[in-house]
């Protein structure tokens, strides 16, 4: 599990730890070559200060020591060493701390020169007038010194705030994440039934784009649970009707009357059972496609196929089937079980609404992308055409062991396939014609 | 007595037809409102048995029609919706009585019959008149505390003139009583089960009064 105040915690502090040490590098960088012209402008104006002694006073004793420079000491004492040479090349005079040999062999100017294993900084002046030289030198460990300890003196505090900055940090990450934290507590001590937006006004800019989506799922969820409430008190409220017929014949049977009320009322509890039996089976249908929203995988279905399927499984007395030849051959590309299932619901429409000896004539539709089926019922009135394909939705002309669902179930399974169910009343005769428009990229 | 019954589905139109005949109603069965109408608008029902779900519309809706046009007719509510306050809004229409899917035969005839009676203003369950004691929850008849041997018809003929002692009831009147519409009616049905009835009960008990019809002698 990542947590987000450990992620920023890490980036934050890494961050200022970054720039810390670029800061120090920064002034490392800087100081050193400030301190270099700094040293060097020393060297230069200590020279000239020897060389105007020199020129005013008697430099006739050899290797003389000059008093006048500082004695021994340790740290940055005695940074400079200075050292009087005759032009000829004998040593007329040093300061103390001063190596006895030569400190550069430059003529003048600046120059480098390692001394008894120390590195030097020299400033050489000659002076034909006096007919000396003189050298001012300081040791580059003494610069390096005073710029390491510049450096430190500069990390030592740093080095003591970083646990308190980054305690500070992680403080104020704490309380700048607490709208997220009292957004998850709001959400999470929710009942299961509460699906009220998250309010919005309260959340922080940057939460907002989650309160949205976590919003529009709420609503989603709350429309598909309403959904679902409707479809189960619909389907409670068409279980209770044929219960309470079968409960009804069940006590006439029972009763004792005459044999042929007795027998009448089985037969009624026989149609009845079978008629609950198909809605059980329908209901079971209509929530199967409720639940499989996403798109069925797609082929090439030759419809003659799926007719044998359902005429093999449905076979009705006094009532003949005419199936198109061209039909039978048409392949279309669709989910083999949307397509059984949409032809299946049709044709029990049709054989159930037909007078005994009539013909259910399935046939492609002129356009050709077409399954069309039609009946020699008695048709639908026409203001119920739009209303057929609702849910539970009997009319007037209903059939004896009709659900209301078929043509719904026909209808969401066209339209899951992409395609339309258009229904209508046949023209020539009296009748219904049902087709079945398949979308145009369906036909192979 | 006659019941009209508003239900789509055949089964349990079929069921309350029967089981309500059992129980010495005669029924009409319909299923749609707009037949409904045609029936309560031709015929004096003593009871509607209304199912609220209609293909054409809904029970509540025919309900509020009958009682807007002045229609007294007991009404008893079907329905499977039976959340209570469907239950308070069928009462508040001007329903009677109320009854949730399932439910059983005998507490539907029997509420029924309460109902009726409460239609027609009487307070006991039994109907008694010069001497005669009927019981229409369990058929049942006797004159001066001795049981009576009726068979249906004669029952619902002898009770269709005691509901109104001493009022005059028509032919066409006690016809209407005995028989729905897909029955064929003998010509001289309603004679022969006066006859009969005078033969159990006494001569003079029913009085015909002629060009009018019949009606029971009342003795103070």
């Amino acid at each position: 599990m990542t947590s987000l105040r450990g992620r920023l915690f890490a980036i934050l502090l890494s961050a200022t730890g970054v720039i810390w040490l670029s800061a120090v590098l920064w002034i490392y960088v800087g100081t050193r070559g400030e301190l270099e012209h700094v040293l060097d402008t020393r060297l230069q104006e200590a020279a000239r200060m020897v060389n105007s002694l020199v020129a005013s006073a008697d430099m006739t004793s050899p290797a003389a020591v000059l008093p006048s420079l500082p004695a021994e000491g340790v740290g940055y004492e005695r940074q400079l060493s200075c050292q009087i040479w005759s032009l000829d090349g004998r040593l007329m005079a040093r300061s103390s701390g001063a190596p006895d040999t030569r400190l550069t062999e430059a003529a003048s100017g600046f120059s480098d020169r390692i001394v008894d294993g120390e590195t030097w900084r020299v400033y050489t002046i000659a002076n034909a007038a006096t007919g000396a030289r003189v050298m001012v030198g300081d040791r580059l460990g003494l610069r390096d010194r005073l710029v390491s300890d510049l450096i430190k003196g500069l990390l030592a505090p740093a080095l003591l705030i970083a646990p308190l900055l980054a305690l500070l940090i992680w403080i104020s990450l704490g309380r700048g994440l607490r709208p997220l934290r009292t957004m998850a507590r709001d959400v999470g001590g929710r009942d299961a039934d509460d699906m009220s937006p998250i309010d919005p006004v309260r959340a922080p800019a940057e939460v907002k784009p989650l309160t949205q989506a976590l919003n529009g799922l709420f609503a989603k969820v709350e429309a598909a649970r309403r959904h679902e409430r409707e479809v189960t008190a619909f389907a409670a409220h068409e279980l209770r009707t044929p219960l309470a017929g079968l409960r009804m014949q069940a006590q006439i049977a029972m009763s004792g009357g005459a044999p042929e009320v007795r027998q009448g009322a089985l037969q009624q509890i026989v149609l009845s059972v079978d008629r609950t039996a198909r809605l059980v089976r329908q209901l079971l249908a209509l929530a199967k496609l409720d639940a499989n929203a996403e798109p069925q995988a797609c082929e090439p279905v030759i419809v003659g196929d799926v007719f044998d399927e359902i005429t093999a499984t449905a076979p009705e007395a006094g009532i003949s089937v005419k199936i198109e030849p061209a039909l039978r051959e048409l392949t279309v590309v669709a989910s083999r079980e949307l397509l059984t299932l949409a032809l299946r619901n049709l044709h029990d429409n049709a054989v159930r609404h037909m007078p005994s000896g009539g013909t259910v004539t399935w046939r492609s539709s002129a356009a050709g992308n077409g399954i069309v089926v039609e009946d020699e019922g008695v048709g639908i009135p026409e203001d119920e055409i739009p209303l057929v394909t609702q849910r539970f939705f009997r009319g007037r002309n209903k059939s004896a062991i009709g659900t209301g669902l078929g043509l719904a179930i026909a209808d969401v399974a066209v339209r899951r396939m992409g395609g339309e169910l258009r229904l209508a009343n046949r023209r020539d005769r009296g009748g219904l014609e049902a087709t079945i428009r398949m979308a145009p990229d369906s036909r192979s | 007595m006659r019941i009209l019954v508003v239900e789509d589905d055949s089964v349990l139109a079929n069921g309350l037809k029967v089981g309500l005949g059992l129980a010495g109603m005669t029924v009409d069965c319909v299923g749609t409102c707009v037949d409904a109408r045609a029936a309560l608008s031709t015929s004096v029902f003593d009871t509607v048995v209304l199912d609220l779900m209609l293909p054409d519309g809904t029970g509540l809706d025919l309900l509020r029609e009958m009682r807007g046009a002045g229609d007294r007719t007991p009404v008893l509510l079907l329905t499977a919706m039976d959340e209570t306050s469907d239950r308070i809004r069928g009462l508040d229409t001007g329903a009677d009585d109320y009854l949730g899917k399932p439910f059983d035969l005998d507490e539907l005839a029997a509420r029924v019959r309460a109902i009726a009676r409460r239609g027609s203003g009487r307070a006991s369950a039994c109907l008694s008149a010069a001497g005669i004691l009927l019981d229409p929850s369990n058929l049942s008849a006797a004159l001066h505390g001795v049981p009576l041997s009726l068979s249906r018809r004669e029952f619902s003929v002898l009770a269709a003139l005691m509901e109104r002692p001493g009022t005059v009831r028509s032919k066409a009147e006690i016809e209407d009583r005995l028989y729905g519409w897909q029955e064929e009616i003998e010509s001289n049905a309603v004679e022969v089960h006066i006859h009969h009835l005078r033969a159990k009960i006494g001569r003079d008990t029913i009085e015909t009064v002629r060009g009018l019809g019949y009606r029971i002698r009342v003795t103070s």
